[in-house]
């Protein structure tokens, strides 16, 4: 195969792949910002949460961080739930989420970062499945299973949670709660609750996102700040309140920057996948599979 | 009943923010107190609060021994949050507020920049941790360097691995660089860059990464492409983690392989890369080979491992933590020296002197960095596993520069098992 040719094949499987991660990334994301407006920028913060507590139940149990991931996703619900629960009651019942609801969630991000160093100590934390040494070759196309592996989870657990959203009465009350509270309430739904489980489940998701990332790298306290930036605008890009968007805008956005770092050096790499974003909200303000106001 | 006043609160306030050591708490009274920033959390805070943990040692040490001119150490300190934004302030306060008697650096050099002015300013006399190149702009006369690298980071720094590739069996004729966007990586491939130059070596892939970086498969698919004699990273974790995992997925091979990584340094990175650091040939500034046991370093290694899982900071030892206890070393030799607490006479003498310390014994040079730059370049050999405790014995970490450290010998190509 022509060398160039194989280089591009790569670039675009591999970005692929590093998409995979960046939909576990922002999936609750989409649901917190993208539906319930909740600007939640402790949402990788609190990702790199679950990776610490997916390592340390992993290594002690000697378990797949996947497999953990799955199984802490319950507990992480509830810590959603709580940190809604505060949210509401403090920011979001006066009307004051805007300003003081972000500030509240960049001192989530200092609490868990600091709790992280103290529960945890600064070092790096590494939970390696026997698989995440193990690259498949299709021809000249290589398919790490360290990256196959978190993208088909992440991919699989973003499709099971469309098909509920769409298919079940909680579901689509949801996905209403943004647009209309007040209707809600006429169908006698309260939208607090609903959205006390929506945000409930986006922290579910932040934290089997962290059993997805510790198998692609390790991880410290401060690693959520790699991927502020990025979640956010894949959650744009794809038009906010919607999932199968975010799925595209992360599979873009890792090929984009993947094909750039490839031919062009990893120093363009962010500039061009972020100038995608400028381009396509430029073109299609609501964002790849947003509805237009 | 009594009542608590405004300026007490205010006292508690301090006491609280500032973590004074227990140990010196039970010392006797007018201690030398000695101040410094250090991250105790965010990114640096694993080389932050290993360092911590060596200075306490250090200060044990020495309280043990009577302490210095017959008065307890006590260490004042507070974490910078591996922010350089809080270093001017926490400065500021340490030597207007607390007025403490000694001021030490914080962890890094970028950390160690925006304390100069405040430093410059009070005119103290300063002893950093790990700056790279930090006194070149400012060129303060009462600054020193706990580093290896030296006056000359371009002229120096790349020499001993180039050196190293210059005795594979075919001389080598390309190289690849890749460094992270940040001061210390990109001095590192501008040495290699020059120097490699100077040698007549072709340069065929030279590229910068965002530290933010994720995903290093393309990058070394590109580098791969472009077939180097020698590869050259400078990279930080856990970059060098995602660079080295990449290399092993894809089976990459070159004659050298190595550079700058850190990373590679720390126990957990040892641990999680097992066998794909076998063959690499990267920059150090310790092994704990029989050509480099100085005094005390051994002993200094044994408390510090005894402690380090509670303190939950590097198992091994093997990095900064030695040049963390030798920083004190520097102060506490200066004072004895000395005989008092005189900002220009502790520079004087530590201009003057040659200091004896657990990582050797070391001039300072008219900067103010080490006289003779003693960047080592280490190969790790037969790694088999993760497992740490070969690391604490020699043969595991060879030294293959400089010339009079030198412990081993080149094996070639990395890629190759063990």
């Amino acid at each position: 195969m022509d060398p160039q040719l194989s280089l591009l094949l790569n670039g675009i499987v591999s970005g692929l792949l590093l998409g995979g991660l960046y939909a576990a990334a922002a999936a609750g994301l989409a649901i917190s910002f993208g539906m319930l407006d909740i600007v939640n920028i402790a949402h990788p913060a609190l990702m790199v949460m679950g990776a610490f507590v997916v390592v340390a139940i992993g290594t002690a149990l000697g378990l797949d961080p996947l497999l953990v991931a799955l199984l802490v996703a319950p507990l992480f619900y509830l810590v959603g739930i709580g940190i809604y629960g505060f949210y509401h009651h403090f920011f979001e019942r006066r009307g004051e989420e805007a300003l003081q609801g972000l500030a509240f969630f960049f001192g989530v991000i200092f609490i868990v970062e600091v709790g992280l160093v103290m529960a945890f100590g600064p070092e790096q934390r590494f939970l390696d499945p026997p698989y995440a040494f193990i690259t498949w070759r299709l021809g000249e196309v290589d398919l790490p299973l360290r990256m196959l592996v978190p993208a088909a989870l992440a991919v699989t657990v973003v499709g099971l949670l469309i098909l509920w959203l769409r298919r079940s009465f909680t579901g689509l009350a949801i996905a209403a709660v943004a647009q209309d509270a007040d209707a809600l309430r006429l169908m006698a739904v309260d939208p607090v609750k609903i959205k006390r489980l929506a945000f409930g489940i986006s922290i579910a998701l932040a934290g089997m996102a962290g059993g997805a990332l510790v198998v692609v790298q390790p991880v410290e306290p401060s690693s959520g700040q790699i991927f502020i930036g990025r979640v956010f605008a894949i959650v744009i890009m794809g038009g906010m309140a919607s999932l199968p968007g975010m799925v595209t805008a992360a599979l873009l956005f890792g090929v984009v920057e993947n094909v750039t770092a490839t031919f062009y050096g990893p120093s363009w790499s962010p500039a061009v996948a972020f100038g995608w974003l400028l381009l396509v909200l430029a073109f299609r303000p609501q964002g790849l599979f947003g509805r237009a106001a | 009943m009594s009542t608590i006043t405004r300026r007490d609160l205010g006292r508690l306030v301090l006491a609280g923010g500032a973590f004074v050591s227990p140990a010196a708490l039970g010392q006797g009274a007018n201690p030398i107190r000695i101040g410094y920033a250090m991250s105790l959390s965010g990114g640096l805070a694993a080389n932050g609060r290993s360092s911590l943990l060596a200075h306490k040692i250090w200060q044990e040490d020495v309280n043990a021994r009577g302490g210095i001119l017959g008065r307890p150490v006590e260490l004042v300190f507070y974490d910078d949050q591996t922010n350089p934004g809080t270093v001017p302030a926490l400065y500021t306060k340490l030597i207007d507020v607390d007025r403490v008697d000694i001021v030490v650096s914080p962890y890094a050099t970028v950390m160690i920049a925006p304390s100069m002015p405040v430093i410059m300013q009070r005119r103290m006399t300063y002893v950093s941790l790990f700056g790279a190149g930090v006194n070149e702009a400012f060129k303060y006369d009462r600054y020193f360097s706990m580093n290896v690298a030296g006056d000359d980071i371009k002229g120096t720094y790349g020499r001993g691995f180039l050196d190293v590739a210059f005795t594979l069996p075919t001389p080598p004729r390309t190289v690849s660089i890749l460094a992270v966007d940040n001061e210390f990586a990109q001095k590192a491939a501008e040495s290699v860059r020059h120097l490699g130059r100077q040698r007549g070596l072709r340069v065929v892939y030279d590229r910068s990464y965002p530290p933010t970086t994720v995903d290093f498969a393309p990058t070394i698919r590109a580098i791969a492409a472009t077939r180097p004699d020698v590869v050259f990273f400078a990279s930080y974790p856990p970059d060098s983690n995602g660079l080295l995992r990449a290399i092993s997925e894809q089976r990459m091979t070159a004659p050298i392989l190595g550079g700058g990584m850190i990373g590679p340094q720390i126990a957990a990175v040892q641990q999680q890369m097992g066998p794909i650091l076998n063959n690499l040939v990267n920059w150090d500034v310790y092994s704990p080979e029989p050509t480099m046991r100085f005094p005390g370093i051994e002993a200094f290694q044994e408390k510090y491992r005894a402690r380090a899982h509670a303190e939950q900071v590097d198992p091994l030892g093997n990095y900064l933590q030695p040049f963390a206890y030798a920083q004190m070393q520097v102060v506490e030799q200066a004072l004895g020296r000395v005989g008092r607490i005189d900002q220009a006479a502790l520079a004087a003498d530590m201009r003057a002197n040659e200091f004896k310390t657990v990582v050797g014994d070391i001039r300072f040079s008219a900067l103010g960095e080490w006289a003779e730059e003693r960047n080592l370049f280490v190969q790790f050999q037969g790694i088999r596993d993760g497992d740490l405790e070969k690391y604490k014995r020699p043969g595991a970490k060879v030294i293959l520069h400089p010339a009079n450290l030198k412990s081993g010998t080149l094996r070639t190509p990395y890629g190759a098992p063990a």
